[in-house]
């Protein structure tokens, strides 16, 4: 008997060891990864407190010897962030609102009103979800051309309304909404736009707040387009704006443009740390049911 | 009422011109010759056709959109279900852990590309300091052909990993736990319930993460504009990026027509093959 217990014990000690080893690597694996993706951007920060000279020796430090702020008043200054910014907010507001008012528009005549040929219409809107926008930047650009849009806030914000994702994923989620709500507001003599505004939408706030946010996200965070459409340093974006002081300052003036880089990302940080939950959460749960 | 009413009509209508009159425009200007100045577009048949496939940049540009393609889904896929195998395992600090890993998918890729282009600067670029202290040298990322497209493949990795982990996670949080229990009841050791209850219950959402990964890495443009404007020698030249060069830099209305709609019928091609065998081939748990 006990030379049976023995090794059983022992067992029990081994796999205890071994548990206590698979935690301590499980630890340091998600630091790891964590590092991965925290690294590049502590070299970004650390790059736009330092002074030039200290970023052009070799090997550099991680934390500033002599910390500035100069850089950021430099890079302000040699790229027109405060018009950057102007314009970014502007399409990015616009543009957000009024796909989402497209959308949900779109998306309660898709889930609750009879039409005719409704199967056709709900057809065109998934094709159109299926073509992205960037094979059709030719066109678009001809397009605009002829209505004299090139280089102004319509060229930039108007093109991109039709696209159709927001109204697909409303759609799903109106038609997850209870009818027998609905069929009640309408016993009660509410019409259309009474129920979207106090049944619908309120029920389906979780998914309003994620299909947002990833409105404002994309928005802001575009390249293409307003690289084709605008044509002058007062009409750029952010993202077009890094670009250029890339383009202008890069090289020689990394402390400079690190700190414009961190103007470009901070806004997108901030609602990041506000809203992760409804956006990290948001994106899973809509590809689980897919 | 009536707005709502009109509206699904509205909005198919907005969709008819600003998605399918361009890609009706688009293999209209696929046939003709046109600067986009001259008054006149010259109808030339398929000749823009018979010139991209005789031309060696147009061959070079699609075994470019291939590589980047496999190189960066198979990326994010491996790395994503790692992390999110990882991150289902009972750690503090896991659900904070999610979203760092996570941030980097919703930052500008123009600005990612900025600082990325600092890293890999062969001089004062971190890689050449992190090389540096077990004696190797930095290659020349970003100017050295034979390094572009690696370089570029990992940024796009390190900016959309979180995006597949956190949809791996999710799917792994939503096999049932009895299948596992009924796996260890079966005697079945850690391999045996990942190969047999963990893979097949990711079918799905693999399949998913596969499509949507092939789409996106088709649509990538700013990482490659902001950090080899398709260069060096075209190394990064795909074929979104040809098709803006075609159109905005070269001014070849039919070449970029061209590109436009081999683009398109690719991408169409794999939403296809999402739609008619998403729902059959793989098994839902």
């Amino acid at each position: 008997m006990a030379s049976r217990a023995v090794p059983w014990v022992l067992g029990r000690q081994r796999a205890g060891l071994r548990r206590w080893g698979a935690v301590l690597l499980g630890y340091l694996a998600m630091g790891g990864a964590v590092a991965l993706v925290g690294v590049p951007l502590l070299w970004m920060l650390s790059a736009a407190f330092k002074e030039t000279k200290e970023i052009y020796v070799f090997p550099s430090t991680w934390i500033p010897q002599e910390p500035t702020l100069a850089n950021f008043p430099r890079a302000w200054q040699s790229a027109p962030f405060g018009r950057y910014y102007l314009n970014s907010t502007i399409v990015t507001v616009l543009g957000s609102l009024g796909k989402l008012l497209n959308a949900v528009l779109s998306a309660y005549a898709l889930a609750y009103l009879r039409f005719p040929a409704k199967d056709l219409v709900f057809l065109v809107i998934l094709a159109a979800l299926m073509v992205p926008p960037q094979v059709t930047i030719v066109p678009w650009y001809l397009l605009m051309s002829d209505l004299g849009w090139i280089n102004t806030y319509q060229g930039l914000i108007v093109p991109e309304l039709g696209v159709a994702f927001a109204t697909f994923l409303l759609r799903q989620a109106f038609l997850s909404l209870p009818r027998e709500v609905i069929e009640a507001a309408k016993v009660d003599g509410a019409g259309h736009l009474r129920i979207l505004w106090s049944v619908v939408l309120p029920l389906s706030q979780p998914v309003l707040v994620t299909v947002t946010l990833l409105l404002v996200v994309t928005r802001w965070n575009e390249f293409l387009w307003p690289l084709i459409i605008t044509n002058t340093a007062d009409m750029r974006t952010l993202p077009i704006g890094i670009f250029w002081l890339l383009d202008q300052e890069g090289n020689t003036q990394w402390g400079v443009v690190m700190a414009g880089t961190i103007f470009v990302i901070l806004p997108l940080l901030v609602i990041f740390l506000l809203a992760q939950r409804f956006i990290v959460s948001g994106i899973a749960a809509g590809a689980v049911k897919t | 009422m009536g707005a709502v009413w009109g509206h699904g009509g509205a909005e198919s209508g907005v969709s008819v011109v600003f998605v399918f009159w361009p890609l009706v425009y688009n293999a209209y200007l696929s046939l003709v010759e046109w600067d986009f100045i001259a008054p006149v577009k010259v109808f030339v048949g398929l000749e823009n056709y018979r010139e991209a496939l005789r031309d060696p940049l147009f061959h070079q540009v699609l075994g470019n959109s291939l590589v980047f393609t496999v190189g960066t889904v198979a990326g994010t896929l491996v790395l994503g279900l790692l992390g999110a195998l990882l991150l289902n395992q009972p750690l503090v600090l896991r659900q904070a852990a999610r979203s760092v890993l996570f941030a980097p998918y919703i930052l500008p890729g123009a600005a990612v590309a900025v600082v990325w282009v600092y890293i890999f600067d062969p001089t004062y670029g971190l890689i050449r300091l992190l090389l540096h202290p077990v004696g190797l040298a930095s290659p020349n990322w970003l100017r050295d052909p034979r390094w572009a497209m690696l370089a570029l493949i990992l940024v796009y990795i390190w900016k959309h990993v979180g995006y597949t982990l956190v949809i791996f996670l999710a799917g792994l949080q939503a096999i049932p736990r009895d299948l596992y229990e009924a796996a260890l009841i079966d005697g079945a050791g850690a391999w045996a319930r990942f190969r047999f209850v963990t893979l097949p219950g990711l079918s799905p959402i693999t399949f998913f993460l596969v499509v949507t990964g092939i789409l996106s890495s088709f649509q990538a443009f700013d990482l490659i504009h902001v950090m080899t404007r398709g260069g060096p020698v075209n190394a990064t030249n795909t074929l979104l990026y040809h098709l803006y060069e075609e159109g905005f830099v070269a001014f070849h209305a039919g070449r970029a027509g061209v590109v436009a709609v081999i683009l398109f019928l690719l991408l169409l091609l794999v939403t296809v093959v999402q739609v008619r065998y998403g729902e059959r081939r793989v098994h839902y748990a």
